[in-house]
Parts: C-alpha cells; sequence; structure tokens
C-alpha cells in the first residue's frame, strides 16, 4: 500500500550540488564583512558629507552634499543636493533621530557603525572588515579563474544571449527556471554576479585604496585610473551604493524564488531543482497546442 | 474581512523596533570598545603599515601637481589661530624672537630662527593635502627638507621617532603633539613647511612653521611648529600613543 502512495505522489526533486564549500563560507564572511563596510563606510563619510569629481575637493561645488540648514520658524532640516537639485529629506538625511533630539548628521545613527559620530572607531572597522573581504575577493576571483566555474557556470552562452527578451519577461513576471533549465544559471543571473564580482566588486577595493595618500606614492596609476582622489571617493561610494542595490534584489529574488531551497542550497550546498511539471496556465497549455 | 488598524499594537512594535535597534547599536559600541577588538584593530593598523611599506618604497614620492591645480585658497582645519600668550607676542613680532628647538637623542641640540632655516636646504612641492576627513586640498609649499635639519643636529642610534611640539593646545585643551618615525621623516617631501603658495605661511595655516609629510594624513601635520624631540619611544608623551590625535583613537599610521 504505502509503495502505491509513493507512486501517487508527486516524484522526488532532483537535488544537485550547487554551491562548493568555499563558495558558501566566502558568501557568509561576505554578509559580516560587507555590513560592516557599508555601515562604517556612512561613519567616514559622515565626517565630510559630500562628493567631487577631480584631484581634490572644489568645496563651492559639490557633487553631492547632505547637510541641515534652519527654515523660518527655527527648526532643523535635512538638506541633500545633487548639482542643482534640492531636496528636503528631513528624518533619513542630514536631519535624523528622535523628534524631541534631532541631530545634524549626514547618515542617520542607525546605518552607522558605531551608531554615535566617532570617525577613529568607524575607520578602525572599516580596514578591519576591508583586510577579511579583499583578500578573500582575490582569491574568490582566481578560484573562479582557476576552476573553470567562470567559463562553465558564469559566462554567457550564444544561446542566452538568443533568448535574452524571454529571459526578461520571464523574470519580470517572477517566472523562474524550473526543472532541468534550474541546474544553471540565466543570463541574468549571470550578468549580475558578473558584473558585481568582476567591475563593482575590484572598483569598491580599488577606488578604497586610491583614498591612500602612501597607495598614491605606490602606485601613482591608481590616481590617473580613477581621475584624482576625490573623483575616487565619489566612485567609492557609487560602487557602494550598487552593491547595496545589488543586495537588496538578491534578497527580494532569493524570496520570491523559494526561500528554504535557496537557503539551503548556501548552507549545505544541496538545491533541489523546482519540478518541471507546475500546473500550466491557460496559456501555456494553448502554446504547446499550437505546436 | 477586514482588520481595523490597531494603534496600539502598532505602537508597541514600533517601539520594541526601536529598543531593539538601540540595544544593538549600544552592543556594537560596546564591542568597539572590548579589549579583544582593540587588539584586532591594533593588528589590523600593524598590516596596513606594512603593507604600504612593503608596495611604497623609502622614496616612493607622493604625487606632485601643476600650478593650475592649486586650490583658489588652502582650506584651514583644526586651530587656526592659537590663543596662548607665548604664542601671540611672537606672531606680533612676525616670529622674529620664534626659535625651532631640536633636542632629545641628538649630537648637537640646537635652535634655529626663521633665517637659519630658510638658508638651509630647500624644497618646494604642488602636493595634495588628504584630511582625514574625507576631503582634499592642492598647495604648494616650500621649507627646509626635515632630513637636513636631522643631518645637522646628528641623530643618535637609539632615536626612533621625531616628534613636533606645536605652540597650539586644540580647543583649549592639552598640547597638541605628532611624531614621526625615522622612514618617513628622511622622506625627501618631508618639510619644515614656512611658505604657502609662494608666501610666507599664514596663521591659519600654521605660521610660522608646519611639517608636511606628503605620504600621510593631514592630522600628523603639526602646525606651529616649536619643538622637535628625538626619541626612542612616544610612551612618556601626552596619552602615550605618539600624537594629539592618536591620543584620541585615531591611529598612529596615518597612511591610509
Amino acid at each position: 500500500m504505502r509503495l502505491l502512495d509513493d507512486t501517487r505522489k508527486a516524484p522526488r526533486p532532483t537535488v544537485i550540488k550547487r554551491h562548493s564549500a568555499f563558495t558558501r563560507l566566502w558568501h557568509w564572511i561576505n554578509v559580516v564583512c560587507l555590513a560592516i563596510l557599508l555601515m562604517s563606510g556612512l561613519q567616514i563619510f559622515n565626517a565630510h558629507p559630500a562628493l567631487y569629481w577631480g584631484k581634490d575637493s572644489t568645496f563651492e561645488a559639490p557633487a553631492l552634499s547632505i547637510g541641515a540648514e534652519r527654515d523660518e520658524d527655527g527648526s532643523l532640516r535635512g538638506i541633500t543636493r545633487i548639482g542643482d537639485l534640492r531636496v528636503d529629506t528631513t528624518g533619513v538625511l542630514g536631519v535624523s533621530g528622535p523628534s524631541t533630539d534631532r541631530e545634524r548628521r549626514a547618515f542617520p545613527a542607525w546605518a552607522t557603525l558605531p551608531g554615535p559620530r566617532w570617525l577613529a572607531m568607524g575607520r578602525q572597522w572599516h580596514f578591519l572588515a576591508g583586510w577579511v573581504f579583499a583578500p578573500l575577493l582575490a582569491a574568490y576571483l582566481l578560484y573562479l579563474v582557476a576552476s573553470g566555474q567562470l567559463r562553465r557556470r558564469l559566462l554567457p552562452r550564444r544561446r542566452e544571449w538568443r533568448q535574452v527578451g524571454t529571459t526578461v519577461t520571464d523574470h519580470l513576471r517572477l517566472r523562474f527556471p524550473r526543472g532541468e533549465e534550474a541546474r544553471h544559471y540565466n543570463l541574468l543571473q549571470k550578468l549580475a554576479y558578473l558584473v558585481v564580482l568582476f567591475v563593482v566588486a575590484p572598483l569598491v577595493v580599488l577606488t578604497g585604496l586610491t583614498m591612500s595618500p602612501t597607495m598614491d606614492a605606490a602606485w601613482p596609476w591608481l590616481l590617473d585610473l580613477f581621475g584624482g582622489r576625490q573623483s575616487a571617493r565619489t566612485l567609492h561610494f557609487l560602487a557602494a551604493a550598487a552593491l547595496l542595490a545589488f543586495f537588496v534584489v538578491h534578497i527580494l529574488l532569493v524570496l520570491v524564488s523559494g526561500l528554504g531551497n535557496n537557503l539551503r542550497s548556501m548552507i549545505t550546498g544541496r538545491y533541489a531543482l523546482p519540478p518541471d511539471h507546475a500546473l500550466p496556465t491557460k496559456k501555456e497549455t494553448r502554446d504547446d497546442a499550437s505546436h | 474581512m477586514t482588520h481595523p488598524t490597531d494603534p496600539g499594537r502598532r505602537r508597541f512594535l514600533t517601539r520594541g523596533l526601536l529598543t531593539g535597534g538601540t540595544l544593538m547599536l549600544a552592543g556594537c559600541d560596546q564591542l568597539s570598545r572590548s579589549d579583544a577588538m582593540q587588539r584586532l584593530f591594533a593588528a589590523s593598523e600593524g598590516v596596513t603599515q606594512q603593507a604600504h611599506r612593503l608596495l611604497a618604497s623609502r622614496e616612493a614620492l607622493a604625487r606632485e601637481y601643476a600650478p593650475d591645480d592649486i586650490a583658489p585658497t588652502f582650506r584651514a582645519n583644526g586651530t587656526t589661530m592659537p590663543r596662548e600668550a607665548d604664542y601671540q607676542r611672537l606672531a606680533a613680532n612676525d616670529f622674529r624672537d620664534w626659535r625651532l628647538e631640536v633636542d632629545g637623542l641628538v649630537e648637537r641640540p640646537q635652535a634655529f630662527s626663521l633665517d637659519d632655516l630658510r638658508a638651509m636646504p630647500a624644497r618646494t612641492q604642488i602636493t595634495r593635502h588628504d584630511c582625514v576627513e574625507g576631503w582634499s586640498c592642492i598647495g604648494q609649499w616650500t621649507g627646509a627638507v626635515l632630513g637636513e635639519v636631522l643631518a645637522r643636529v646628528g641623530v643618535r642610534d637609539e632615536a626612533r621617532f621625531v616628534v613636533f611640539h606645536s605652540a597650539d593646545r586644540y580647543r583649549g585643551g592639552e598640547p597638541y603633539y605628532e611624531s614621526l618615525d625615522l622612514r618617513e621623516a628622511y622622506h625627501p617631501q618631508t618639510l619644515l613647511a614656512y611658505d604657502l603658495n609662494g608666501r610666507d605661511l599664514p596663521i591659519a595655516n600654521g605660521a610660522p612653521l608646519r611639517l608636511r609629510a606628503e605620504r600621510q594624513l593631514g592630522y600628523k601635520m603639526a602646525k606651529y611648529v616649536m619643538r622637535l624631540e628625538l626619541v626612542s619611544s612616544f610612551a612618556h608623551l601626552g596619552r602615550g600613543r605618539g600624537g594629539y590625535w592618536e591620543d584620541r583613537g585615531y591611529r598612529w599610521w596615518a597612511g591610509i
């Protein structure tokens, strides 16, 4: 009887080994490192909440600045400026904290490490986490190349480029690959990981190094590559923002594409391919019939 | 069926979140101060310094810029007008009575007037000043090469650091001082600067003499320098960490 019951149930999904131990370890260390780097980075930014393009700071014309002003009735307003654009960001940027105890600070206490204004401590957290993040990033990129995973798993194939339209619309409708197709990253995943791993992450490390006056003496080409120390600082900020954006999209997609399965694959490495025989929608049935 | 909103519950949740957040932040701050983290931070500073020195040779020069790059006004930070009576007297007389004392672990302790320093081998350089806060400013500095001054007084073998004692007490507190090790002190761009942008150094920028250490952050570059002291350790000075800002939590290695 049991046997019969079992056969009537859905077949067990195929479980594949999705992530190597190194990938999984690297991933979770990065979670901690990037949280520390981002929050201590905002603490450091708060010490001089303005960004510039070029070799040095054009104090009268920052590309971005976050400040505070008193309006006519004497209350503090947080003002964020991007070029000529002025936005009132009271409560979050420029002025934040409980309404009884408003504080002038670019990023709010909940977003910085440590919470209170403490540049010296923010720098120590930042460099400590940087020493974990940057060498591991270099090691991971080497591993991807040397193990062939870069070629096998991340470089897009010609066929995938031909189907780019379908992949995009499927993604927008939150329809994710199932069955055998879910064995591999799709084009959008590949591109996102390639850009983050090989462009944004190295950019954030190198622009960080460019802010060090001793590194500028050691590797003066850094200044030429990024167009000066203040440009490097601005790019560092933008690259960090890009990493944060990646993080948000990453979390959302993990949530909607099967939290348990995704989490398990990043903890034990084992990923169950979503079964292929989900109930077809009416449209799909019609499509099938037309073939 | 619609659920009526429950302001009491929402307030409770918000408060819970805020309290949780505050506790977490307080936890982070406590962690920041813990001995274990302090040891890790010190280790990280050591690795940063060693890596910098592995990559930047003794002689590697900071970038020098073109006259067009000089900022219209050089931003002054920290003390911009020392209130100490002794300093004010010297300033009133255009620093004619000012002397730079050089002592400590040296063969021939000496005092230098501004004219003495101006007569010594000089260097002019257009460099970028990087403040620990994050901003940068480009200016042209002329000054006596520190290595030449040290050669004149004869540094003893036990000496490891040059301490720069300033005339000012930042915000009326403790005296400002800073220190460099000999490797940075003998760097060709390390100057005792007396001119900024071709004119006498303004008081806001450290008149009559300030340190330029171009591979370091701004807080290292003491202004209103009165005395150089050669030491084997800075444990006996201030709170023992080698500088005014170091005594307040900033790291001694300020090359990053």
